[in-house]
């Protein structure tokens, strides 16, 4: 068997040595799998994300990126995380291009000179995410969901393995958010893996194959979105109120056992 | 006509004039290409704090006949060093820290300075004197500056990736302590590179306004590398020529210099400039009128 796309075993953390805001979770991925990650504001979501990528070291526990330590998935170029907020400065004199240009540069040579296949690769990330009209322009001169779908760009011509995507719907619209569920269905369809948090409950069930509901600073419950969704989970996860008044019934397509 | 042409010939005629426009240029290519890096972080407090704390280095140096550029990087090191540990260990601000870090090294300096015979060299290293450099001291800032410059375009794309986007280049794998600390060393270097051109006090601007120039100038780093080369070789070259005849203080004209070009590039950049700006308002309030 091999190993899964992302394994999270019993990790515990804190953010500068205050209150755990991470105990014990644990999350396993399998690969051509999209997972949704799902809770309120405040419940880890992020956190989980960044303890994967190793910016918050765990007290406890460890994560394991196809069957390697963190550390090593990423040094060969494995795994691609877009953060819920891009901390960087928009005035920074980089092109569109740019940005997504350094999606590729952990696998450039010494100099880091792009080849004509990752300008390829550059260009084709632009176009999936409808930003090649954008690509010229300074990164400030975006809208926020324009920048969104850039920095998703960049990620795409990452061409990883495991995508971590902290809430890629958050202040986008509805056909982009339309467009991104269709792309998550692409990769996942061409092998990729996909973490991916969202506040959306009802279309979980229209992309994910599998949701993960955090609450109470753990990974509550996780599994298949057909078995995992129900009203009483969700009640669990949201503090005694379902968000959704219809619990999945039908998922968007048969969830293959494993 | 003839005359004031000769007049203005003349400093071409001496070898050490010569001598001094080269290194003055190279130090002033050296010193832009780094400013581009030094701006957009936002460390020319770090710059500014290295600069001065170099001053005891130099000073222990010329005790100990040392080369000068060995206890000026030493010390520029070791400042950083003592920045980043109090920072880390102490709930006080960077700014902070940096600044009671330089001020105190450079006050050491300027101690030990009045213990030693006065000697012209040291207060050299104050404000710089590169139309009188030595043999000597022109070999060791050219190979300063040569392998912070050869350092600085090695690394170029992985340093800009890591300036602007720290979280990224740790993810696709970059060893981002390892930028840090090189941005770090880098810059130590070019500093030591700079100190007979436009000594400890002035260097700051040479790190700062090539760059702050050239941003105001486009938005691509790679034309803002060009644009800030471009106008540190030309404050250089000016700044040197112009300082042969009020017969010194040639740090201070090749800043002074560089200093109008940033006016000129605030008040005319074709995009961000001031003028750009106004009639770019002007042009909008008038559309949406008439629209
Ligand atoms: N930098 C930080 N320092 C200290 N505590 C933090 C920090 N970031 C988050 N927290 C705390 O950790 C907990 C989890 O935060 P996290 O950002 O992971 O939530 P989230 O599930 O992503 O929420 P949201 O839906 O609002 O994005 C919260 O209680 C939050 O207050
Ligand atoms: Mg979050």
């Amino acid at each position: 068997m091999s190993a899964p796309a992302l394994d999270v075993q019993g990790v515990s953390v804190a953010y500068g040595g205050g209150r755990l805001a991470l105990r014990n979770a644990t999350l396993t991925l399998q690969p051509g799998r999209i997972c949704g990650l799902v809770g309120m504001n405040g419940a880890g979501k992020s956190t989980l994300f960044k303890t994967i990528m190793g910016f918050l070291p765990p007290l406890r526990g460890q994560v394991q990126v196809f069957g390697q330590p963190v550390r090593q998935a990423q040094k060969a170029g494995m795994i691609a995380y877009v953060p819920q907020t891009e901390d960087v400065d928009w005035d920074f004199p980089v092109s569109v291009r740019d940005v997504v240009t350094m999606g590729r540069q952990g696998r450039m040579g010494l100099l880091r000179r792009p080849s004509a296949a990752d300008r390829e690769a550059v260009q084709a990330a632009l176009a999936r995410v409808t930003m090649t009209d954008f690509a010229e322009r300074q990164i400030g001169e975006l809208s926020g969901g324009q920048r969104k779908r850039a920095f998703l760009a960049r990620a795409l011509a990452q061409d990883a393995r495991l995508l971590l995507l902290d809430e890629p719907f958050g202040g986008v619209d509805v056909g982009t958010s339309e467009d991104i569920t269709g792309l998550l269905r692409d990769l996942a369809r061409g092998g990729r893996s996909v973490l991916v948090s969202t506040h959306d409950l009802g279309a979980l069930e229209t992309f994910c194959d599998d949701v993960a509901l955090i609450e109470g600073r753990t990974v509550l419950t996780a599994g298949p979105t057909a078995q995992t969704l129900t009203a009483e989970n969700l009640a669990l996860t949201f503090g005694g109120r379902s968000p959704l008044h219809h619990p999945a019934r039908t998922p968007a397509r048969p969830t293959e056992v494993r | 006509m003839d005359a004031l042409l000769t007049a203005l010939l003349a400093p071409l005629g001496y070898d050490f004039m010569l001598r001094a426009l080269l290194v003055s240029s190279l130090v002033g290519a050296v010193c832009a290409v780094l400013s581009c890096f030094i701006t957009l972080k936002g460390w020319s407090l770090m710059g500014d704090a290295i600069s001065h704390a170099v001053l005891p280095g130099v000073v222990l140096a010329y005790l100990m006949n040392l080369p000068f550029v060995v206890g000026a990087f030493a010390s520029g090191l070791i400042s950083v060093s003592a920045i980043g540990f109090i920072q880390s260990r102490s709930r006080v601000k960077e700014d902070t820290v940096i600044g009671v870090v330089f001020t105190a090294l450079f006050s050491l300096g300027l101690v030990m300075i009045s213990r030693v015979s006065s000697d012209v060299h040291l207060s050299h290293i104050l404000f710089g004197d590169v139309l009188g450099i030595s043999q000597d001291e022109l070999w060791q800032t050219v190979i300063a500056g040569a392998a912070a410059l050869a350092a600085i375009l090695i690394l170029r794309r992985d340093l800009l990736l890591y300036v602007f986007d720290p979280t990224h280049a740790r993810s696709i794998g970059l060893n981002t302590g390892f930028l840090y600390a090189a941005l770090l060393v880098i810059l130590a270097l070019t500093i030591v590179s700079a100190l007979q051109t436009v000594g400890v006090i002035l260097v700051v601007a040479m790190l700062i306004t090539p760059g702050a120039t050239a941003y105001l100038l486009t938005d691509r780093f790679s034309r803002m590398m060009g644009l800030a080369v471009a106008t540190g070789v030309l404050s250089s070259l000016l700044g040197t020529y112009a300082s042969y005849f009020l017969d010194g203080a040639t740090g201070a004209c090749i800043v002074l210099t560089q200093s109008v070009l940033f006016g000129l590039a605030f008040l005319f950049a074709p995009k961000h400039g001031q003028l750009a700006r106004r009639r770019q308002q002007r042009l909008e309030r008038e559309a949406e009128l008439q629209g």
